[in-house]
C-alpha cells in the first residue's frame, strides 16, 4: 500500500513540475497593450529611416538631372 | 515612380515585418522566450549581406572580363552595403547571444566564421585604399573580391555545420531547432528577408548613383 502511495505521490509531483515548465513569455505586457508602444516607436524609427532614404533618392535624382542638362 | 516599384515593395514588407513580427504569436520556447522575435531582424541581415556580396563578386568577375568603371563601382558599392549588413548582423547577434547563450562572444563556430569573413572583406577595402593607380586598384581588388567570396562560403555555411554550432540548423541547442519548422514564423521571416534585401539594393544603388554623379562632375571639370 505504502509503495503505491509513494508512486502516486511521485506521479503527482512530476505533474506539478510539468505544469511549472510553462514557458514564460511577455503575456502581461501584451495584455496591457504596451507592445503597441514598442511597435509605434520602432515604426517611427523605420519610417524616419525610410523617409531619409527617399529624400536622399530625390536629391540624387535632381543631381543626375542637373548633370545630364550640363552635358 | 513605375520603375521604383521595388522600393515601395521593400517599404511595405519592412512595415509588415515590424507589425507582424511583434504582434503575431510565436512558439513558446525555453531560454529564448520572447527573444525569438529577434530572428526576424537578425537573420535577414545575414541574408542581405550574402546577397550583396554575391552581387559584388558577380561584378568583380564582370570587371575582369570587361574592365569598365561601371563594373568596378558596382562591385565596390555592393561590397560596401554587404559589409554594413554584416556588421549589423554580428552586433545584433552579440546582443542576442548575451541573453540566450550567456555571453556576447561565445566562440560559436558560426560566430567566429562570420567574424573572420567580415575581416576578410574589411581587408578588401584596405587593399583598395592602399593602391594608388586606379586601374591596378580595380583589377587587384576584383581578384581579391572573388577570393573573399570563396572564403566566406565555407566560413559561414560549411564549417559551422561540420562542428557543433549553437546556431540552429547545425545541431546543438534543441530549443532552437523547433522554429525551423514553424510555419507561423516563416510567414514573417521570408517577407522580412526580401524586404531587407531590397532595402540593401536601394542603398547600394544610391551609393552607385552618387559615385556616377561624382565622376561626371570630374569629367565636366576636366573640360572646363
Amino acid at each position: 500500500m505504502r509503495k503505491y502511495l509513494i508512486l502516486i505521490f511521485l506521479i503527482l509531483s512530476s505533474l506539478a513540475t510539468y505544469a511549472q515548465e510553462k514557458v514564460e513569455m511577455a503575456d502581461t505586457m501584451r495584455s496591457e497593450g504596451k507592445i503597441y508602444v514598442v511597435v509605434a516607436i520602432l515604426g517611427l524609427i523605420l519610417f524616419g529611416l525610410i523617409g531619409y532614404l527617399v529624400v536622399l533618392d530625390k536629391k540624387v535624382s535632381k543631381l543626375e538631372k542637373k548633370l545630364s542638362e550640363k552635358k | 515612380m513605375v520603375k521604383n516599384w521595388w522600393k515601395i515593395v521593400s517599404i511595405l514588407l519592412l512595415v509588415y515585418t515590424l507589425i507582424a513580427g511583434f504582434l503575431m504569436s510565436v512558439p513558446r520556447l525555453n531560454i529564448i522566450n520572447e527573444s525569438i522575435r529577434a530572428l526576424y531582424f537578425h537573420v535577414p541581415m545575414w541574408f542581405g549581406m550574402i546577397v550583396m556580396f554575391s552581387v559584388s563578386t558577380i561584378y568583380a568577375i564582370k570587371y575582369l572580363r570587361n574592365p569598365t568603371t561601371k563594373n568596378d563601382v558596382l562591385s565596390v558599392e555592393f561590397a560596401n552595403t554587404g559589409l554594413f549588413f554584416g556588421l549589423l548582423g554580428i552586433t545584433t547577434g552579440m546582443i542576442w547571444a548575451n541573453y540566450t547563450w550567456g555571453s556576447p562572444w561565445h566562440g560559436d563556430p558560426k560566430q567566429n566564421g562570420a567574424a573572420i569573413a567580415l575581416l576578410v572583406y574589411l581587408a578588401y577595402f584596405v587593399l583598395r585604399g592602399s593602391v594608388e593607380n586606379q586601374e591596378q586598384r580595380s583589377r587587384l581588388s576584383a581578384v581579391y573580391n572573388i577570393f573573399a567570396f570563396a572564403a566566406m562560403i565555407p566560413l559561414i555555411f560549411i564549417i559551422p555545420r561540420m562542428t557543433s554550432s549553437m546556431h540552429p540548423g547545425s545541431g546543438g541547442n534543441p530549443g532552437f531547432n523547433m522554429y525551423d519548422l514553424d510555419s507561423r514564423m516563416r510567414m514573417v521571416f521570408y517577407p522580412a528577408v526580401i524586404g531587407w534585401i531590397l532595402l540593401g539594393v536601394w542603398i547600394a544603388t544610391l551609393r552607385i548613383r552618387i559615385r556616377k554623379a561624382e565622376e561626371q562632375i570630374l569629367e565636366l571639370e576636366d573640360y572646363a
